[in-house]
């Protein structure tokens, strides 16, 4: 499996989306579980609430850091994928399929727009890295 | 001179400054601005030789009354129990008292270890699920559980019995001053109209301050009722014959462990030891242990949940607390295994027995009643006197006895009052002691100090 | 060496660790004394005698390292050698026997050591009063924050709601402010390691309420800005705390307050040799300038004009009252030992040595190691980088420290400063020869070569320890916080009632 799909945008905060009609899903990209290393808590948000573009939704952690975690696109949260929270090295095993973290009604498409694409967050998660 | 802490030679300092290409110290000073480096010693008195300072020390230290040479019937917070002498022998070798934090686990398996056994031992006294690696003492840990339960509840007021230890109650104020929650002090009475849908927990000391017994289950359902955290302060020593907080479902529970181990140390370094329900473990502060494996299967030690503090996540952490008293609660494991079951329950026992025993004899002596009559008490107990208290615990402190403390500083309505605690230390002799040189005090009146 | 089993696997019913008395007085019924519903059933303590209680924890020492075995570098921790005079006076019956609330009269060489140690504190840093009360240095930034939050409040000045921060800052740095309703505001380090002052100048404004700033900083640089920095501050009406962790470089010869700091903290359990105890206990004394010393902590020592010492409470303006009496009396003892002990020579000789210690470390590791920060000096610590480690052959700080424990030396503290990558942080202090250091570098040295031709030696270090890398992340989600077995008979078991 690639570890930047095509089929997908970036956030800069490390976050992808899956556009699907109206939906959105989201989680965290490859390189950022990378970064993380083994996950061991994720906290995601009540289905229902309305998050902003870049409003931070829930967090990751491993055992020595902490990851806020931040919606790419306004939306209401329309499903939360709770089913990981005790099975959290999903996220690591599998970030781009059952390590999905939520699924939101995209409130403006436009923001899409802000987002990069594959070849992109490549680059910029290169240039990032340390 | 050569100091005996520092090591190296003239030879070695003209060494190492050549390595580092220094011509001479003051180019270390460098980044300094000349402006702010000091052009003389610091106003300190002259170094002293090991002899003389133990001397001097050992003056300063004569000028205290303690409880080697006065019988101690203070209390309040802090205690004169047994301390068997295993307990400052092991916990005072340099391989635990010398060792910082166990941040490399290989390392510090000894320290970590300990540690785990002691959370098993504080869950063990109080029947709760969970203990963290201790607090400073049990002050800031009532505040820091009073921040946990308006962080995990959601709520900004904190309900707190006024019987709770007074200093304990102005630490809490403090904390809750700085964090802007609201602090609400109630009596016994007054309790039911005041706990509500606002507050964020309910705080109640058993035995209170004042030695008593409450019905804690009562208060429990007070708070749960209105969905309120219930935060219990306790005696641990009282825990080795009272129903554990869990059985009247206390959310927290915090207390003073310098009983189990410490020396009075004239009130520190103390150890708050913290207990809570497990669905809390992520919003608990302070160091938590954990075991685990290692690579080859061996079980080991570390710390664990470290995602909730300090440095990991700087101004969210669940707490600024760092440094904690790790030497002081391996002091109480050494002591809670040394007393182990049977020895726990004859401490706690004998405290009982004398503490009834001496507020017999006390409340025997005309003018001498018990401020509590009826309620049931531990080891300690208030007394109301005909001599105000503070003429007695002058004179008495003559004698040699410190006869408590005096009650009309923290209560209205107690300028007569006394509070005593009797433990295991004291003999039956000692409180026949105390009782005689009372009964002459107030014979004497309250004619002069 | 097998592994220690837990004490509760040696307990057998009936046995007991301690000589207790007998009871000497008339006995009652407990279930009058205390009410038959207030009663336990079962108290789940383990039963072992004296002889299993000293071997047990005997056996758990020796599998502890400590500043007593060897050498142990903890960056910004400050571990210098703790001496036993120090542990003879603090045992002194006349100050451990002491009961906090005893009759002042009765307490007067407490008291007396006390005030004089906090003259000797100011004296040191530069300042006007020094509380002794606060348990630990975050516990002392946590009260600067707050008396630097009624300080601006008295003067009305109620809108400086935030305190603000370097990126190298310690976590308890912006923890505490935080703690203490200010908002955090993170500035970035420059190019040099310190603090930006452009960074600063955009980051002050009428909202200050304070810088905290740590000097010599975390990457062990002195903020040679630092007049600039605290006159910025005060320009922009906030206060400067300084975080006095690193105060060990300063000794005798610099002083924050003459640098512009209103208020810092001392760390006693590392400048001033009280035993960490394996993570407390500290004090974190904290000395103020007279701007804020109407809001230290009740009660403060004071002196009257005949020279009795008093517990004063009858402070308005005071925070109010943060520890449950004065703070850690017995560490105290230990810090004015310490202190008579050097005397006004000495404490220079400390500084002297410290700088001395660290720069040599710090030239002698300068070719196999990147330095971070690269300037002429340093102060008190030097900070690495395994940087070049980690490009060439995936070596990072962590398994540099691992290996560092085959050879029988404490790993320097890892992955802090924040902004420094794969940061291996080293403290001598002044108490280590040029011996031992020599021995240490060789090590460091030895283990660098090794990075480069045998990486898996690193990478699967330590070998030689009582265990290897442990399994962290089974640590937090298999949580075992205490042995269950102990609770397994007990009726009252609580382990089910949780969520």
């Amino acid at each position: 499996m690639s570890t930047t799909p095509d089929n997908l945008l970036y956030s800069k905060s490390h976050e992808w989306v899956k556009v699907e009609g109206e939906f959105a899903t989201i989680g965290i990209t490859h390189h950022a579980q990378a970064e993380l290393g083994d996950i061991t808590y994720l906290e995601l948000p009540e289905v229902g609430r309305v998050l902003q573009e870049e409003e931070q939704f829930g967090e990751v952690e491993s055992v020595k850091a902490v990851s806020e975690l931040f919606c790419p696109v306004s939306g209401e949260v329309v499903e939360a994928n709770t089913g990981i929270l005790n099975s959290t090295e999903v996220i690591n095993e599998d970030p781009y399929e059952q390590g999905w973290l939520i699924k939101v009604r995209v409130a403006d498409k436009e923001e899409l727009a802000a987002l990069l694409n594959a070849g992109d967050y490549e680059k910029f998660a290169g240039q990032e890295g340390h | 001179m050569t100091l005996g802490y520092i090591s190296n030679t003239d030879t070695d300092r003209q060494e190492m400054l050549q390595a580092i290409g220094a011509g001479r110290f003051e180019d270390l000073l460098e980044p300094i601005p000349s402006s702010i480096r000091m052009t003389h010693l610091p106003e300190l008195p002259p170094a002293m030789a090991e002899n003389d300072l133990y001397r001097h020390l050992s003056s300063l230290a004569a000028l205290n009354a303690h409880a080697e040479t006065h019988l101690c019937f203070l209390g309040a917070g802090i205690y004169d129990h047994f301390r068997p002498a295993v307990v400052a022998s092991l916990a005072s070798r340099g391989e635990f008292a010398t060792a910082y934090t166990p941040y490399q686990p290989e390392m510090s398996q000894g320290m970590l270890q300990a540690v785990y056994e002691y959370q098993t031992l504080i869950c063990a006294l109080t029947g709760m699920d969970i203990s963290n690696a201790s607090m400073y003492d049990a002050a800031t840990g009532l505040a820091e559980s009073a921040l946990m339960s308006a962080h995990i509840q959601h709520r900004d007021e904190i309900v707190v019995l006024n019987n709770l230890h007074p200093h304990y109650r102005q630490v809490i104020q403090t904390y809750l001053e700085a964090t802007g929650l609201k602090y609400r002090e109630v009596s016994e009475s007054d309790v039911d109209g005041v706990v509500n849908s606002n507050t964020a927990s309910v705080i109640v000391q058993n035995p209170t301050f004042m030695g008593t017994l409450l019905d804690m289950q009562k208060y429990s359902d007070l708070a749960h009722a209105c969905g309120a955290l219930f935060i219990v302060s306790v005696d641990p020593v009282s825990l080795a014959l009272l129903k554990p907080p869990s059985e009247y479902d206390a959310d927290i529970v915090v207390g003073e462990g310098q009983s189990l181990g410490s020396p009075m140390g004239f009130g520190g370094p103390l150890l708050g030891f913290f207990a809570c329900k497990k669905q809390f473990v992520r919003s608990f502060p302070g160091r938590i242990v954990g075991a685990t494996l290692d690579l080859e299967g061996r079980r080991g030690y570390t710390m664990t949940l470290r995602t909730r503090e300090q440095d990991i996540r700087r101004e969210k952490a669940t707490s600024n607390i760092c440094t904690n008293q790790a030497l002081l609660a391996l002091a109480a494991t050494i002591h809670l295994c040394a007393l182990g079951k049977n020895g726990m329950r004859q401490t706690a026992l004998l405290s009982l027995q004398k503490a009834h025993y001496a507020c017999s004899q006390i409340c025997s002596l005309p003018g001498v009643t018990h401020a509590d009559e009826g309620r049931l008490f531990f080891k300690e107990f208030a007394v109301r006197l005909p001599v105000s208290p503070e003429t007695v615990i002058a004179k008495m402190a003559r004698k040699k006895i410190l006869a408590g403390l005096a009650l009309g500083k923290y209560y209205d309505g107690y300028s007569d009052a006394l509070l005593i605690a009797v433990t295991e230390n004291r003999t039956k002799e000692d409180i026949d002691r105390y009782t005689t040189e009372l009964a002459g005090i107030l014979k004497e009146g309250t004619t002069g100090v | 060496m097998n592994s220690e089993p837990l004490i509760f696997e040696k307990s057998r019913a009936g046995r007991i660790g301690a000589n207790l008395p007998q009871c000497d007085v008339p006995e009652q019924d407990i279930v009058e004394l205390l009410g038959g519903d207030n009663l336990r059933s079962m108290l789940p303590l383990p039963e072992v005698s004296e002889l299993d209680v000293v071997r047990h924890f005997t056996h758990l020492s020796h599998r502890n390292y400590s500043i007593d075995e060897g050498l142990y570098p903890l960056g910004s921790c400050t571990m210098k050698y703790n001496p036993r005079i120090n542990e003879k006076t603090a045992s002194l019956p006349g100050f451990a026997a002491l009961h906090p609330l005893q009759p002042v009269e009765t307490a007067q060489g407490a008291l007396q050591l006390v005030y004089e140690l906090q003259g000797m504190l100011a004296s040191i840093c530069g300042m006007d009063a020094t509380t002794i009360q606060p348990s630990a240095g975050a516990h002392g930034e946590l009260l600067a924050m707050m008396m630097i939050r009624a300080y601006h409040r008295d003067r009305g000045d109620t809108a400086r709601t935030t305190v603000v921060i370097p990126d190298s800052a310690h976590g308890t740095n912006p923890a505490s402010a935080a703690t203490c309703g200010f908002r955090v505001k993170s500035i970035p380090s420059n190019q040099k390691g310190c603090t930006d002052l452009n960074a600063l100048r955009n980051a002050l404004g009428p909202d200050t309420a304070a810088l905290m700033l740590t000097n010599p900083n975390t990457v062990g640089l002195f903020e040679s800005d630092i007049l600039e920095i605290c006159s910025l501050v005060h320009e922009a009406g906030g206060l400067v705390y300084c975080d006095g962790a690193n105060m060990n470089a300063m000794l005798g010869i610099t002083r924050p307050g003459d640098m512009g700091f209103d208020v810092m903290h001392f760390n006693l359990h590392k400048t001033f040799s009280t035993p960490h105890g394996g993570g407390g206990p500290g004090c974190g004394a904290v000395s103020v300038k007279k701007c804020l010393e109407p809001y230290l902590p009740i009660p403060v020592v004071t002196r009257s004009d005949e020279g009795t010492y008093l517990l004063d409470e009858n402070r308005p303006c005071s925070i109010g009252r943060i520890h449950s009496f004065y703070g850690a009396f017995l560490i105290a003892v230990r810090a004015y030992t310490y202190i008579r002990t050097l005397g006004a020579s000495g404490v220079r000789a400390v500084g002297e040595n410290a700088l001395l210690n660290a720069n040599y470390v710090r030239a002698r590791l300068s070719k196999a190691y990147d330095i971070a920060y690269n300037s002429p000096v340093c102060m008190h610590e030097v900070v690495l980088s395994a940087a070049r480690q980690k490009q060439a052959n995936g070596i990072r700080a962590l398994d540099i420290s691992k290996r560092l424990m085959d050879y029988g030396v404490h790993p320097p503290t890892n992955y802090f400063p924040l902004i420094v990558p794969e940061a291996l942080m080293i403290e001598p202090t002044e108490t280590e020869s040029k011996q031992t250091l020599d021995e240490f570098i060789d090590i460091m040295l030895k283990i660098a070569k090794e990075a480069a031709e045998e990486p898996e030696l690193l990478r699967t270090a330590p070998h030689s320890t009582l265990v290897s890398r442990l399994d962290e992340t089974m640590a937090v989600k298999n949580l075992d916080l205490r042995y269950e077995a102990l609770f397994a008979g007990s009726p009252h078991s609580t382990v089910e009632s949780s969520s």
